[in-house]
């Protein structure tokens, strides 16, 4: 078996989400539309009235320096917590947070096997054995974990354990993944790994949705950007013309490396 | 999984405690509410199995301070006692408590003391003149304190020298609220004065420098009967087995067994049933 | 001291000897306090969790009682597990009084409360860690009460060592509702008690020995399973 399969082979392209993006899927969740949401926990407003949409078609990374609100934008997106205003509309009339999926820069992973890891989420999802066990040997070889199945999860290294974390995103063939940071504590060998699996999910149709203060991460996988400082949201644009020229002065200072607060 | 692996031990874990219920039933076997003293003396352990060989009747001992023993009379959860507190006990069965009161056998209590005996009470067999010495000397006694069937008797003595030990709770005399062998076992490490029945005194082995002091006094007499617990205000009592218990017990063969035990070559119960059960 | 010396011999002898008698005594205490345990961890743990994960009102009421109830005296439950169980208490039809099954009821009362404390404090812990993961995975929050505890598995087993060490150990609540009966409800500690009585030291101290070997060995096998189970 080899250690990465190709997103052809991947059972669910028929079905579950890849349908050739530009087309309109029945049940898809995107676009997805904030309307003025704020988020403002004990009266300190930490996002400012976001107002965006984000369709299926492009990866999405979210850029700005540390404190922008670049976590909690996709925490508020995921539904982890609750805006403070506003509003956060998916589309279609289906149980979007059963679409989606989310990596965490520290990702908690269970105090079980690889594969126990693989197949606790499917498990909530009420999926039979037999199920469970092909869409875990296919996450596992997807991710190239297969050989450390067995292995207790909480023993594995810093990129093995994200990577378990993106094959766990995986085996719900979310229509939409959250990344935060997903490799801000990883070396370079381990980041290129975690890319390449990012890529995977590109490709198989899932919209990504990433943060990174890494601009070179970001050239590399973003096709559309989000410009977030200080709460606010100033640019949305696709990347090239992010990076090309971007449109605010913030934005310009952060592409050329300097120290932004 | 784990979560459903517990519910399968649910039934497995109500049956158990099932079992331990129904184990306990399935034999037969009375229940007798007795003292302190008449287990601590190992009577039980010499006399019960020879009734059980005999019947197959299982008896199984509570022992308690013998206020203790009727308060489950009262309550209905014993079938028997055997307690030593004559006025406590026709007061029970007066109240309706009991029926059938019997005497078994009887003792005696001894003073004890330590051996440098302070108030010179040794070989003494005024037991009321002892307790007025140990008072006007202000010497250590340990009182049982537990509405025992011994505590009673000793308080009914305290009373005779015209003392009044409630005023010197806690000063020399020490309430203890413990069982006849906790009240040796702490008069031996306070070298002070008790009162003990004889059973429990000759069979006890943590003596130290304790001694007996003071014995023969009429007064010191103590009496132990059976009574069995009222059957018409507790209809559960095992009423067949637990009458064959008292029969057997104050039969000449019952009788003849309580003579013949002994520790260190002393009779400790002497049996005085008033004849063959009737 | 030459008495805890001669103590210490007589218990050297009881172990080496280990009658039938002895055999009896540890094992019914054995009985009585792993099926105590056994149904307190079967309510303490999803109540526990439940206290841990759940926001209803009182609950801090509850928490904190759980908290306190973790000390109750031995005696006032034995006290109270007596009053209904005897025949003139309202469960006194059952006939459980001076059983086995009592002594597992009265030692079930002390233990549920430090499980249950226990329990919601370990929970607690995890929850704050796992929580944003779990709701992410699409787990409910029912779903999670079953997550957390196997995740918080080996930090439970202290829970349940804590509450089967008071169980054991424990001597008021069960010679209350046990009587002490020999070869029916007589556990290690009312031998003990009785043995102290009878003003035999030596066995008593003896009998002392064997609860705490068992003690640790309990802990021993619980700990070592733990490493196995990690490594």
């Amino acid at each position: 078996m080899p250690s990465l399969i190709s997103p052809a082979t991947w059972p669910a392209l028929e079905s579950a989400h890849s349908v050739p993006r530009g087309t309109s899927r029945g049940a898809s969740i995107l676009p997805l539309r904030l309307e003025g949401v704020s988020y403002a926990p004990n009266g300190r407003t930490l996002l400012h009235e976001i107002s965006l949409t984000l369709v299926s078609d492009a990866a999405t990374v979210v850029l700005g320096p540390n404190g922008a609100g670049k976590s909690l934008l996709l925490r508020l997106c995921h539904g982890l917590i609750p805006p403070s205003t506003g509003r956060i509309l998916w589309a279609g009339a289906g149980n979007a947070a059963k679409e989606q999926a989310m990596v965490f820069q520290r990702p908690v992973l269970l105090r079980r096997s690889v594969a126990g890891n693989l197949a606790y989420p499917l498990r909530l999802l009420g999926l039979g054995r037999e199920e469970r066990e092909r869409r875990v040997a296919e996450a596992l070889a997807m991710a190239g974990l297969t050989p450390l199945a067995d292995r207790y999860a909480r023993s594995l290294s810093g990129g093995e354990q994200q990577r378990l974390a993106l094959a766990r995103a995986w085996v719900r063939r979310p229509e939409v993944l959250f990344l935060d940071e997903p490799t801000a504590n990883l070396d370079p060998a381990a980041t290129r790994q975690v890319e390449a699996i990012v890529k995977r999910f590109r490709d198989a149709g899932t919209k990504v949705v990433m943060t990174t203060h890494d601009l070179g991460q970001a050239r590399r996988l973003a096709e559309e950007v989000l410009f977030l400082h200080r709460g606010r949201l100033l640019e949305q644009a696709p990347a090239e013309c992010f990076f090309a020229g971007p449109a605010t002065a913030e934005a310009r200072a952060f592409v050329r490396g300097e120290l932004l607060w | 999984m784990h979560y459903s692996r517990t519910k399968k031990w649910m039934p497995a874990l109500v049956l158990w405690l099932g079992v331990f219920a129904s184990a306990s039933a399935a034999e037969r076997f009375i229940t007798l509410a007795s003292t302190t003293s008449t287990q601590a003396s190992g009577l039980f352990d010499y006399l019960l199995p020879k009734f059980t060989e005999k019947t197959g009747v299982e008896v199984r001992v509570v022992a308690v301070g013998t206020g203790q023993a009727l308060k489950l009379g009262e309550k209905g959860d014993a079938d028997v006692l055997l307690v030593h507190d004559p006025a406590g006990e026709e007061k029970f069965v007066k109240q309706g408590y009991g029926v059938d009161r019997r005497l078994v056998m009887y003792n005696d209590f001894v003073i004890v003391g330590p051996a440098a005996d302070p108030v010179h009470t040794k070989g003494g067999r005024d037991a009321v003149a002892a307790f007025k010495a140990i008072a006007q000397a202000k010497a250590t006694f340990l009182s049982r304190g537990d509405d025992s069937g011994t505590h009673r008797q000793e308080l009914r003595l305290w009373e005779a020298a015209g003392i009044d030990v409630k005023s010197a709770s806690g000063t020399w005399y020490k309430e203890l609220g413990a069982g006849m062998g906790a009240a040796l076992n702490t008069a031996a490490g306070l070298d002070g004065y008790t009162m003990s029945d004889r059973a429990t005194w000759l069979s006890f082995k943590n003596r130290a420098r304790l001694m007996l002091l003071v014995e023969g006094d009429p007064k010191l007499y103590n009496q132990y009967s059976v009574i069995l617990v009222n059957p018409d205000r507790h209809p559960e009592v095992k009423l067949d087995d637990a009458r064959g218990f008292m029969d057997w017990l104050t039969s000449p063969a019952g009788q003849q067994a309580i003579g013949s035990f002994t520790v260190e070559g002393q009779v400790l119960f002497h049996p005085n049933a008033a004849g063959g059960g009737d | 001291m030459s008495e805890i010396a001669e103590a210490l011999g007589h218990a050297g002898r009881l172990l080496a000897a280990f009658d039938s008698g002895v055999w009896e005594i540890v094992l019914l205490s054995l009985e009585v306090s792993c099926l105590a345990v056994a149904l307190a961890v079967l309510c303490g743990f999803p109540l526990g969790a439940a206290l841990a994960l759940y926001a209803f009102p009182g609950r801090r009421t509850v928490v904190i009682l759980a908290n306190a109830l973790m000390g109750l005296p031995p005696v006032v439950v034995g006290l109270t597990v007596y009053l209904v169980l005897s025949r003139s208490g309202p469960l006194g039809d059952l006939g459980l009084l001076f059983t086995p099954a009592a002594m597992v009821i009265a030692q079930w009362v002390l233990v549920t409360p430090i499980i249950t404390a226990l329990t919601r404090q370990v929970i607690e812990d995890l929850w704050e860690e796992y929580e944003d993961e779990l709701r992410s995975l699409g787990s409910t929050r029912g779903q999670a009460i079953g997550t957390l505890l196997w995740e918080g598995r080996y930090r439970l087993m202290t829970a349940v060592l804590a509450g089967f060490g008071r169980a054991i150990a424990e001597v008021g609540a069960v010679l209350i509702v046990g009587g002490n009966i020999a070869h029916a409800t007589r556990v290690m500690t009312t031998a003990i008690a009785l043995e102290t009585a009878k003003g035999e030291l030596g066995l008593a101290l003896g009998l002392g020995a064997v609860l705490l070997t068992l003690a640790l060995s309990i802990n021993a096998v619980a700990y070592l399973t733990r490493d196995l189970a990690r490594a």
